[in-house]
């Protein structure tokens, strides 16, 4: 019998803690297929974030670190600069990255750190219950936006991947989705370059992935995908914002 | 064996590469600077990592990643600098991962000064960082004490798999003394690093460094092995030394810059015909409670000296336990005292008495 699909070597047995129809399920196992079909699942060493993704070493099949809030990027400094050959990369929210790390996320990539970013912005924070996270959109009800974010009270939700393009250690940068299956392969796509870009020593790569959150969205998991497609793509437009690479800069 | 003249902040980064860094992380605050300044151009002509962070916080996170990478890594900080590494210091504690941070304290509290201080000695040995944790702390009072305690500190580290703070003050880390950097130290064979992320190829399972359990039982009982290994580095990394306690009158009991300052009051009060002896903690945390046993039934009180407002005095208390009358002499802010002041103080000890 020929097996059509299995789950990745990436990833191992523990039951994934995310919630109905959300979509850190899928960045995860896009994030285990690209290191093992890479080959670089052995060399791989990750680092957890806070948030809802905390249990992430948990779930990736490879060396993993837990880091304090905010600091996944520092801790991967710290990692990468000893172990120089292997492959290193963070996985983090949007309050950990956005707000309580933007310091040690936009050091790390000005000094071109080789270390891959993974970004998974879902616009809230999921794991205490659905406050304001610093990518929250203009209007968006939260616990702590209950009447809707406004640019007075709050600013506006802050674009890490338009920020992130003016740094010259970035060597690859793109903004992807993960609301259907075009874009899911797209996706996988972007963060199999971000590896390959590390492996060959090319600096920073970061992978903003818009994801969902149907409980603290207070939608479905259907209208929570549609909602991604529609508001939240408009106001974080998908797309490559840099590829030291194709540019050969 | 050949001696030269050098600067304590520079012998600090001089020892730390004796001591076999791999890497040092660390962000610029003085009276410390002379640290980072050196490695910066010594780590990278070893072909060593060196790393000027963001801030404090990022310094700290690094040397977490670097640590739980398996090496031997090293950070450098002064009192406002150390409250921020306390995040990381607490994470590296639950999630057991070796450093050695060295703090070169000033007066505070807040942004404080930039003079001479041991206000940091709660800093040190209570923390500042979340949940049951301890730091094992060293408070050497000349450089070359500093030099073998920075060297020995590695192995130390390595073999609790725990921090270990240096701490010193801004003297100690300005002045220039005499000193034999290539001194022998003892050293101790450490356990290899088999926890460390080096990717799975490297090794047989998955390593993960970690210091969150949520079941309550599963963190009590990581506790309880931490807890552990405390009581067995109270049992055998306790260092102090005991100054002619056996008749002492008065003991002084004073640690760092402050029990060098005592031994020249000790040597004046020597001529008026008082028998003033001195315990000098080297070790902070563990603090030499043992040591207040030798204090003889006829001594008339200890005094604690401190360029604080009083902080180790509560070690003092504890270790004393009531039998004898326990005096403070301070002076903080970045006031450094005569030695004349602690001859006063011992001469007019019932008016230092502790209520």
């Amino acid at each position: 019998m020929e097996v059509k699909y299995k789950k990745s070597l990436g990833l191992t047995d523990t039951p994934l803690t995310y919630c109905p129809g959300c979509t850190h399920g899928i960045i995860h196992k896009l994030v285990a297929e690209s290191l093992e079909e890479l080959g670089l699942l052995g060399d791989a060493v990750g680092v957890a974030s806070v948030g809802c993704s905390v249990f992430s070493y948990l779930f990736f099949n490879c060396d993993m670190q837990q880091a304090p809030h905010g600091r996944a990027c520092a801790e991967a400094t710290g990692i990468k600069r000893i172990l120089p050959d292997n492959i290193v990369f963070t996985y983090q929210g949007d309050g950990d990255l956005a707000s309580i790390g933007i310091a040690e996320t936009i050091h790390a990539a000005n000094r071109g750190e080789n270390i891959t970013v993974i970004f998974v912005n879902n616009a809230i924070y999921g794991m205490t219950g659905g406050q304001m996270a610093p990518t929250t959109l203009i209007g968006q009800k939260t616990t702590t936006s209950q009447d809707g974010r406004t640019t007075a009270n709050h600013g506006n939700p802050i674009k890490i991947s338009e920020i992130f393009s003016q740094i010259e250690g970035v060597a690859y940068l793109e903004r992807v989705a993960a609301y259907d299956p075009k874009r899911v392969l797209r996706a996988k796509a972007a963060i199999k370059k971000a590896f390959t870009y590390q492996k060959e020593k090319r600096g920073f790569t970061l992978i903003e992935v818009l994801s969902t959150c149907p409980v603290n969205w207070g939608k479905n998991p259907v209208d929570a995908l549609k909602w991604v497609k529609t508001d939240m793509a408009e106001v974080f437009p998908l797309g490559i914002f840099k590829d030291k690479g194709e540019n050969n800069e | 064996m050949s001696r030269i003249l050098m600067k304590g902040n520079e012998a600090i980064a001089v020892a730390a590469i004796k001591g076999g860094i791999d890497a040092f992380f660390g962000y610029p605050i003085t009276p410390q600077n002379e640290i980072p300044e050196y490695l910066s151009k010594h780590m990278l002509l070893n072909n060593k990592v060196f790393v000027q962070a963001e801030s404090e916080v990022a310094a700290i996170n690094m040397v977490y990643g670097a640590a739980g990478a398996g090496a031997r890594v090293m950070t450098s900080s002064s009192s406002p600098g150390i409250a921020l590494k306390q995040e990381g210091i607490s994470y590296m504690c639950g999630a057991q991962l070796p450093c050695v941070i060295v703090s070169v304290m000033r007066g505070g509290p807040g942004l404080g000064g930039i003079q001479p201080s041991q206000a940091d000695y709660y800093q040190a040995t209570r923390g500042g960082g979340n949940g049951d944790y301890q730091l094992i702390v060293y408070a050497p009072e000349t450089i070359q004490e500093t030099i073998d305690i920075m060297k020995e500190s590695f192995d130390t580290a390595d073999f609790y798999r725990n921090p270990v703070l240096v701490l010193v003050d801004g003297l100690i880390g300005q002045m220039m003394e005499s000193v034999d950097i290539d001194k022998p130290i003892k050293k101790r064979s450490v356990p290899k690093k088999d926890y460390a992320t080096t990717g799975t190829k490297n090794h047989t399972g998955r390593n993960t460094i970690n210091s969150l359990f949520l079941d309550p039982q599963e963190l009590e009982n990581h506790n309880l092995l931490l807890n552990k290994k405390y009581q067995t580095i109270k049992q055998n990394e306790t260092k102090y030394e005991m100054i002619n306690v056996e008749d002492a009158d008065y003991v002084i009991v004073a640690y760092g810059t402050m029990s060098r300052i005592c031994r020249s009051a000790i040597e004046n009060l020597q001529k008026t015909g008082l028998k003033v002896g001195m315990i000098r903690p080297i070790s902070l945390w563990p603090f030499p409670k043992a040591a207040f046993d030798a204090i003889p039934k006829s001594c008339k009180g200890i005094l604690c000296a401190e360029m604080s407002m009083g902080q180790m005095l509560d070690d003092v208390l504890i270790s004393n336990n009531g039998r004898h009358q326990v005096g403070f002499f301070g002076r903080t802010g970045g006031m450094v005292p005569e030695p004349e002041e602690i001859v006063d103080a011992i001469m007019n000890f019932p008016d230092k008495v502790v209520k």
